[in-house]
Parts: C-alpha cells; sequence; structure tokens
C-alpha cells in the first residue's frame, strides 16, 4: 500500500484547494455505532482494563450504555464510537490514544492542533457535547458515545461560521496554528457569557496561547461577532 | 484599477487557516506512516556507558530501536558551496554517531513503533547509563572560559573608533551598568516535525522549515545524493521565529528511520524535546559604558558582550552591531565574547543580536537622560547622526527621529511628568517608558517563476516559505501589479524545494529579496504577452506597438481597444512562464540601509505586589513602504508582544547542577497570553527606500521586538525608581 502513494509523490496542497482523493483520509465511517466496549466487560484483558480504568474515573460517569464486547478486535484494542462533527465513526484503539492524537492521526482531522500535549495551550480546543475541552488532556474512551466538534466542523459547508469569517477581516492569525483553538474558544466564551468587556474577553481567552502575537486581531474578532449577535 | 500593494488584502491563505485545512508538516496523511519517538539524555555532558534496548524491541508495535550502536552511519559529505546563512564556527551535532553526551536531552535513541502510542511506551522501556562528566551548567562557570569569537565577520571581532576610554574617564556624566537577558526559547506553537518518506533513492520530506533548499542540501549531504534526489515540502510553518532555519538532526532520525524500516517515518517532537534540539536565544550579559558632555551630546560609548555558546559549535550573534550605529559618538567600541558552555548551539531567534544589544543600549540611555535630567526623546535627538557612523555611507532613509516625534505625539508623551513615582491613577504606580529599534534592511539572490495560465490567471512559484508574515499575500500583490490583474487572480505556490531557489525567510529579508524577481518576471510575462498578442491577426490589438499597450484589468489596452488574458490565453496552446533571479548588486554598498523605529510604553505597578501590567503600546516604525496594512500590523504586533515577553515573563530555567532545563514546557516557560496585552498602535511614516528593491519596502519581522524590554524596563523604572537590568522583569526584581 506504500509504494502505491509513493510512486505518485504528493503535490503541495495550494492554500484554497480542494485535498485531491488520495490525500483523503482512511477512516471507516458508518452510520450506527459499531459494539462498544467499556471497562467492566468481561472479556477485556487486564492490560485493558487498568490502561481504562487509571485513565480517569471520569470514564465511569458517562451515561450508561448496553455493555457488549467485541469478538474479533486484539484484546489490546477498544472499540470506541465517536460522533464527530455528526459524522460516527467506529474505531478500534489502543485504550491510551488521546482524543487529539484519535482526530489527528485515525481520523485525519488534522485541524485541531498538537502543542502542549498538556493541556497549556489551547491549541487542541474541540467541543465534546457542545463544551469547550483540551483534545490533549482526554483519553478518547472516556468520551464513547459523544459528540465531538472540531474546526473542520464549524463551518456550514461553504459557508465560514462568522467567527471564522471574522478572524480573517482583523487577521487573527499569522501563522495559522493556534487559529483552531482560539476560534473555538472564541465561540465559547460568546457562548459562556464570558464577552462582556474587554478584560473579560482576554482573561477567558488565555489558555490559548498564541506565540506570533495576534492577539490584538483576535480579540478584534471575538468582539465583533458578539456585537453581532450570532 | 490602483496598485494592490499597498492594500490592506486578506490573507490569501485566509480561509485554509480559518478552516484547518491548512496543512502543516505532520498532517501529511501519507498511508503506511509509522511513527518515530527519540530518547533524549538525561545528563548534560559524558559517555553512554551502555544502552539497554530489548524490552523496547520487545514492545508491541515496535519495528526498531536506533542508537549509536545500530543506527547507520550517514555519509554527512561536507559542504562544498554552503548554501547556509550562518557563519558558525565548529561541527554540527550529528544525531547517534558515537557515544559522547555533548548536552542535555540531547538524542541517545530512537523508537519506530506502527502507533505512536507504541512508539511513545516503548521509547520509555530504553534504559541508558552514563558515565558523566561535570559539566558546564552556569554562566558563572562558563565565564572562565570566555573567548573571543573565532568568526571574523563584523559581528565576531572587536570594533574601536576613536578613544573611548579616554573619552569615557573625561566624561561628565557616566553610566556604567551591566545588563542581562536569559536563555529564551522560540517555541513556536507547531513542534517541529518531519515526515520522511523514501521512494528508492529519492527521498521526501514535510519537514517544518524557513528554508526548505537549506534542508533539501542539509539531507543529500547527510545521505550522500544528489540534491535533486530530495524534495522538501514546507507550504505552511506554524510559527518558527529563527528555529526553523537551520535543518536540525531530527530531520537526519526520521528519514535514518524512514530507511531503516522501510517504510515513511513521521518524527514529530515533544515540546520537551525542542528545549533540547531546535535552538534557543543565547544567555548574554552585557556591560555599557556611556559618557557625555552635561548637554547630552555622547562623547563615549564603550559595549561588551558575553553570549552563550555550545561547546562544539561557535554561534556569534550581531549583539553589539546596532551599538555602531544608532546614535553620533566619535568614541566607541564594542568587545563580543563567547561562553561555551554544555548546551546545544543557539540558533537566531527574533530580532537575533539587536533585540539583546539594544536592552543594553536602549536602557543605559535612559539612565544617561535621568542623570542628565534630560528627557529621553531629546537625548536621542540630540545624538542623531548624520551618516553610518561606522561605515560612513550615507544612510538611505533614517527615519528615527520622525518616528520618535510620531510614536511621542500618538502616545501623548508630552503628558509624562519626569519624576519618578509621580504618575499614578488610583493606587497604581503609572509609569512611562520609551526606547528606540534598529534592524539592517537587507536582501539576498531569489528566483521566482510567474506563470499565465489558459485561463488568464497567473501563478507565482517560489521555494519561499510563509511562517506567517503573508508571504502568499504580498506577492499576490506584487505579482497583480506587475501583470496588471486582480489579485484574486493570482495563485502564489511557495515552499517546495522543486520551485525556485529562495533565500531562507530570516533576517526580515525575505520580501526585499523575492519581490523584485517576482516583480521583474511579472513585467516580462506582460511584455511577452503584449509581443504575442500584436503579432497575432486575431487579437483586437494586431498591429499596434508591443511597447505602447498598457497592462491593467486583467488584460492589455493601447490605441482604444483591449484584449483580456483570458481571451490572449484561449488563443494559446500552453501556458506561458518566466522564470528569473534578482539579486542585490554586486558592487559594494553605496548607502547604509536600516530600517528604525521607536516604542512608547505605559505600565503599571501595583504598589502593594509589585505586579507590572502594560497598559498600552504605542509603536512607530520606518521601514520603507508598507506593502499590505492588515498583514504588516499583525508582525508589528507580534513583534511587540514578543518584547512583552521578554520583558515580563520569558526565561528558560536550568538547573546549574545537572544543566537541565526545568521548564521545558508552556506551562511554566511564560510567554504573553490574551491576558497580558495591552491595546497596541503600530503606526507607520508615510516613506518609501528605493535603496534595496524597487518597490521600496523593507522589511518588519525583526524591528518591532527590538527595544520593547529597554521602553519597557524604562517605564518601570519611572513608575517604581527601580532600574531592572537583567530580565525578565519579576516581582521579586522590584522589591
Amino acid at each position: 500500500m506504500a509504494k502505491n502513494v509513493l510512486s505518485r509523490l504528493p503535490e503541495i496542497q495550494l492554500p484554497d484547494g480542494q485535498l485531491p482523493e488520495w490525500e483523503q483520509p482512511v477512516v471507516t465511517e458508518k452510520s450506527e455505532p459499531e459494539p462498544v466496549v467499556r471497562p467492566g466487560s468481561p472479556d477485556l484483558s487486564r492490560r485493558t482494563f487498568v490502561a481504562v480504568s487509571t485513565a480517569l474515573g471520569a470514564a465511569m460517569l458517562l451515561p450508561a450504555a448496553p455493555a457488549q464486547v467485541t469478538t474479533d478486535a486484539p484484546p489490546e484494542l477498544v472499540s470506541v464510537a465517536l460522533k464527530v462533527n455528526g459524522k460516527t465513526h467506529a474505531l478500534k484503539l489502543d485504550p491510551r490514544t488521546s482524543l487529539l492524537d484519535t482526530l489527528r492521526e485515525h481520523l485525519g482531522l488534522t485541524g485541531t492542533k498538537k502543542t502542549c500535549n498538556q493541556g497549556a495551550c489551547g491549541a487542541c480546543t474541540v467541543y465534546v457535547d457542545g463544551v469547550r475541552i483540551n483534545a490533549c488532556l482526554a483519553l478518547t474512551v472516556m468520551h464513547d458515545g459523544q459528540s465531538v466538534t472540531t474546526i473542520e466542523g464549524l463551518a456550514q459547508g461553504d459557508a465560514l461560521h462568522p467567527m471564522q469569517a471574522s478572524f480573517i477581516v482583523h487577521d487573527g492569525f499569522q501563522c495559522g496554528y493556534c487559529t483552531s483553538g482560539q476560534i473555538m474558544s472564541g465561540v465559547s466564551v460568546i457562548k459562556e457569557g464570558h464577552a462582556g468587556s474587554d478584560a473579560e474577553i482576554r482573561e477567558w481567552m488565555s489558555g490559548n496561547l498564541c506565540r506570533c502575537g495576534c492577539y490584538v486581531g483576535i480579540l478584534a474578532a471575538v468582539k465583533e461577532v458578539r456585537d453581532a449577535g450570532v | 484599477m490602483s496598485p494592490a500593494v499597498g492594500q490592506p488584502i486578506p490573507r490569501k491563505e485566509g480561509r485554509a487557516k480559518v478552516t484547518g485545512r491548512a496543512r502543516f508538516a505532520a498532517e501529511y496523511p501519507i498511508r503506511g506512516v509509522v511513527h518515530a519517538i527519540p530518547v533524549l539524555s538525561t545528563i548534560s555532558r559524558g559517555r553512554i556507558s551502555s544502552i539497554d534496548t530489548a524490552a523496547a524491541q520487545a514492545a508491541p508495535g515496535v519495528l526498531a530501536v536506533l542508537t549509536h550502536l545500530n543506527a547507520p552511519k550517514l555519509p554527512y559529505r561536507p559542504f562544498e558551496r554552503p548554501l547556509e546563512t550562518s557563519t558558525r564556527v565548529g561541527v554540527f551535532f550529528k544525531p547517534l554517531r558515537d557515544d559522547v553526551i555533548r548536552f542535555n536531552r540531547q538524542y541517545v535513541a530512537v523508537v519506530v513503533a506502527t502507533t505512536l502510542e507504541q512508539a511513545e511506551a516503548a521509547a520509555a522501556l530504553v534504559r541508558v547509563s552514563y558515565a558523566p562528566l561535570r559539566a558546564i551548567s552556569s554562566f558563572e562557570e562558563g565565564l572562565s572560559a570566555a573567548h573571543q569569537p573565532r568568526e571574523k565577520g563584523s559581528r565576531g571581532l572587536p570594533y574601536q573608533r576613536g578613544d573611548p576610554e579616554l573619552a569615557f574617564a573625561a566624561a561628565a556624566v557616566r553610566v556604567d551598568q551591566r545588563y542581562t537577558i536569559p536563555t529564551e526559547h522560540h517555541n513556536p506553537l507547531e513542534t517541529h516535525a518531519t515526515i520522511a518518506v523514501w521512494n528508492g533513492n529519492q527521498l521526501t520530506l514535510y519537514d517544518k522549515s524557513q528554508w526548505v533548499k537549506g534542508v533539501q542540501q542539509h539531507a543529500a549531504l547527510a545521505f550522500g545524493i544528489p540534491y535533486d534526489q530530495v524534495r522538501v515540502l514546507s507550504p505552511f510553518v506554524g510559527g518558527a521565529f529563527g528555529s526553523a532555519l537551520r535543518p536540525w538532526a531530527h530531520i537526519d532520525l526520521a528519514a535514518m528511520a524512514a530507511q531503516v524500516v522501510k517504510r515513511p517515518v513521521k518524527l514529530s517532537l515533544t515540546r520537551e524535546a525542542m528545549y533540547g534540539t531546535t535552538g534557543f536565544r543565547p544567555e548574554t550579559r552585557m556591560r555599557v559604558r556611556l559618557g557625555a558632555n552635561a548637554s547630552g551630546t555622547l562623547t563615549a560609548v564603550m559595549h561588551e558582550a558575553w553570549g552563550q555558546t555550545s561547546t562544539y559549535e561557535e554561534y556569534t550573534e550581531n549583539t553589539l552591531d546596532a551599538t555602531r550605529l544608532m546614535y553620533a559618538v566619535p568614541n566607541l567600541s564594542t568587545v563580543p565574547r563567547l561562553v561555551p558552555m554544555h548546551v546545544s548551539t543557539p540558533q537566531y531567534m527574533r530580532g537575533p543580536g539587536e533585540a539583546t544589544g539594544m536592552f543594553a543600549l536602549e536602557t543605559a540611555l535612559d539612565e544617561l537622560a535621568v542623570a542628565l535630567r534630560m528627557d529621553p526623546v531629546a537625548l536621542r535627538i540630540k545624538n542623531e547622526p548624520l551618516a553610518d557612523p561606522e561605515s560612513k555611507l550615507p544612510w538611505s532613509l533614517r527615519s528615527y527621529v520622525q518616528t520618535m516625534q510620531l510614536g511621542a505625539e500618538r502616545f501623548g508623551w508630552a503628558r509624562r511628568t519626569p519624576a519618578v513615582g509621580s504618575m499614578k491613577d488610583g493606587g497604581l504606580l503609572i509609569g512611562m517608558g520609551m526606547a528606540g529599534a534598529t534592524y539592517p534592511a537587507l536582501r539576498f539572490p531569489t528566483s521566482a517563476r510567474i506563470r499565465m495560465n489558459l485561463s488568464g490567471s497567473v501563478t507565482v512559484l517560489s521555494a519561499a516559505t510563509d511562517i506567517g508574515p503573508g508571504t502568499y499575500t504580498s506577492m499576490a500583490q506584487v505579482a497583480a501589479d506587475a501583470v496588471g490583474l486582480d489579485v484574486a487572480l493570482v495563485n502564489v505556490e511557495l515552499a517546495d524545494s522543486k520551485l525556485p531557489y529562495a533565500h531562507a525567510q530570516g533576517a526580515s529579508a525575505l520580501f526585499a529579496s523575492l519581490s523584485p524577481a517576482v516583480r521583474e518576471a511579472g513585467r516580462q510575462l506582460a511584455r511577452q504577452l503584449a509581443a504575442r498578442a500584436v503579432a497575432d491577426q486575431r487579437s483586437p490589438l494586431y498591429g499596434l506597438k508591443a511597447e505602447t499597450l498598457t497592462a491593467v484589468n486583467g488584460g492589455l489596452s493601447g490605441a482604444g481597444k483591449r484584449e483580456s488574458y483570458a481571451a490572449l490565453m484561449a488563443r494559446s496552446d500552453a501556458p506561458l512562464e518566466v522564470h528569473l533571479t534578482s539579486a542585490p548588486p554586486m558592487s559594494a554598498p553605496k548607502q547604509s540601509t536600516h530600517c528604525f523605529g521607536s516604542h512608547f510604553v505605559e505600565v503599571s505597578v501595583d504598589p502593594d505586589v509589585l505586579e507590572v501590567r502594560v497598559r498600552r503600546v504605542v509603536s512607530a516604525f520606518g521601514v520603507g513602504r508598507v506593502v499590505n496594512p492588515r498583514t504588516a500590523h499583525s508582525q508589528a504586533v507580534g513583534g511587540i508582544i514578543g518584547g512583552i515577553g521578554m520583558a515580563l515573563h520569558e526565561q528558560t530555567h536550568t538547573d546549574p547542577r545537572y544543566g537541565r532545563i526545568m521548564n521545558a514546557n508552556l506551562s511554566e516557560y511564560l510567554i504573553p497570553v490574551h491576558a497580558d496585552v495591552p491595546p497596541i498602535e503600530a503606526v507607520y511614516l508615510d516613506e518609501v527606500d528605493y535603496a534595496i528593491g524597487p518597490l521600496g519596502a523593507k522589511g518588519l519581522g525583526e524591528l518591532p521586538i527590538v527595544g520593547v524590554a529597554a521602553a519597557i524596563s524604562n517605564a518601570v523604572y519611572h513608575a517604581t525608581g527601580k532600574r531592572v537590568r537583567d530580565l525578565p522583569i519579576t516581582i521579586e526584581k522590584l522589591l
């Protein structure tokens, strides 16, 4: 399979261009979730159980789903159903896989960025059931059955989300690497009711670092969207 | 049709960036790609006595564990004609070559596994034993071995004019102080990453680079293959600030691992690894002596610097360059020294040298102004040189004084009362400070190709990168004006080593280097199209003189007739291309070309907890023509915010006993966040400077960070009476 790709070296992606067909991420998409393994399922190996249960006790607090066991997956892998940007993905994952790495390495959704990998920078901000979190601090198994929104899911088709459009107008980015997280947080800050004053926006956006120093443009973009009331 | 150059055109790549579709180095979905995770040394100096990889080898999914014992010995052919921008003296670090540890977090092994999780887990199983040697891990220790750089350029050699010692001794007013900036790390938000793909003996590297041609050359030499067998792509770079100017050892590791496992390999550095392996701004200690007469005329300046370097390479910065040209003073000396330590080699970081040296000079000048009871702006204006005091060349355009006048007016400097602690806002102490900025305006040979497509649109192609300043957009603007069409019809393709040669995106030189090539190629393209049109009976322009035609509005016009490029190209069976190299004149420069600026800062200091907040910044810049006010503003504001980081936040802390960086992350290495950033106003002089290029533009990447830390330090002094001479200005230094 590798040889097939190597024989045709990828062209660079034009800034506004579409991805060629072969560059589309390899993902299994199913409309119905696959059977799910949860901690406590009888056939889980101890190793998997330890990994899952030590990952976070919070996993136990998730809404209960019928406990089912896959029979064909190797014991090291855990089946997880994840709804991402409206599409349900049935994944078999190493239980150590973070939500960030799942998006980037397994689903080809590289718009969510990896920067500090320890919750200090906000570049990996996504919504889980509508609430912003740092995807690098979340294990995917904790979010089985939940709904994830990434930057790729923010626009409605070709129509940019107002925050995305406002970032372009106010040049709220240079290199573009923190941008996804800034936009995701910007939308949330307004929704959370933390966009009252400049100082309040700055405070509630402070979990999203920008090394190019585009904070002035980002603030202007968030204010514009707030004032437009969208 | 008004020119595109000068318009605030939104970024061409904006949509790709706000939708998450812009692909950065680690994000190419290469089928069959496997993951490499490096293992880093835990000592700073010594040898590897044993390395146990058995557990890692046996771990699930592991394809290879490479160490100095089994890694292929790459040929590393010597540079014949180095493209390297640097003149570092020494031998660059080559990974997994021997058992010698030269710095902490040096690569000692690399684990390759099918998945990232497997590679990370297995890397933790590699057991390394060391025979440590005593490392030089503190600057004080290193000072005993300080020496003059071997580099013979302007930054390496001591410089003197007049007799500064004598003049200093005779001066009516003197300042003699020491200033320090700590080690700082670039910390671009995208970590350095490389995907290496071998196809036979062809190597493709998706890399984070400010200079794909440099990486191409490095990889070709490292693996002993011809340049054209290496292709490097870096169309989007998630910040770099200098750290991606140099090809680092992880590129070798990724390509080496890919060769061994015969699969494409992705090596994405962790944030921690970048503290050991991708450069830093060196800790630099300086002594500045200023002498002046009672009316404020400088009579003596002596500036010495001791800069950190590694033990295997000498890295010398332009720390003292700005001092030699900033003010009119007949007696001046600059003395550079290097302090070798067991660290990896430092690397240019935004405003390298100038940002460091100007912190000291501009703070010292403020101290002199206080001693003279003189306004700091007036003191600077009094010592304005009519020509470059070092080269004696006339300035191409020196608008330093004008930037101070404009900045002072916009800031409201006249409202400042000079006495320390005299300005208050409620319970807060208010301080106002200013400082100057300069950076050389440079230009290097660079090529571009421009193509008129059959549809009548234009494509600009160059190996140059766009790490964030907006090269995609500015080059579209330049091409649009040169060919005479709307900027929306220009597509720009960059950062592929197969494209025409471009100099590194560094030293604020890329626009000035690339734009002349794009502009001239575009003009030639329009001329060729005109020649085609007038010779073609099917063209409405047939029979006219080509040189009388005007290229405008997406076509050619003349004698009341017109043909669009789309119509013209519809009769063509192939796109038309012009390839062109543009270089600055080889003759000795006749003018001294620099950018200038000044910063005005207001801080508040809480007298109870001594917290310093920057409340507003106004900076004025003289950078020639501003090509795109929208992207320029982001450049300027970003540099100023970098300066706020230097002043108040940034410091890499090293354990002096073991040489290990203790804050190798983004939670303890502080950079400015939203809440640290006040309203910032950047204004530009309305000027053009044709000395280095036909567009009259200079550069804006480095200049805005230079001097900011001094302006903030000067403002803190004005508020508190505490003069902080070692950065960052943290609370304990104000006690």
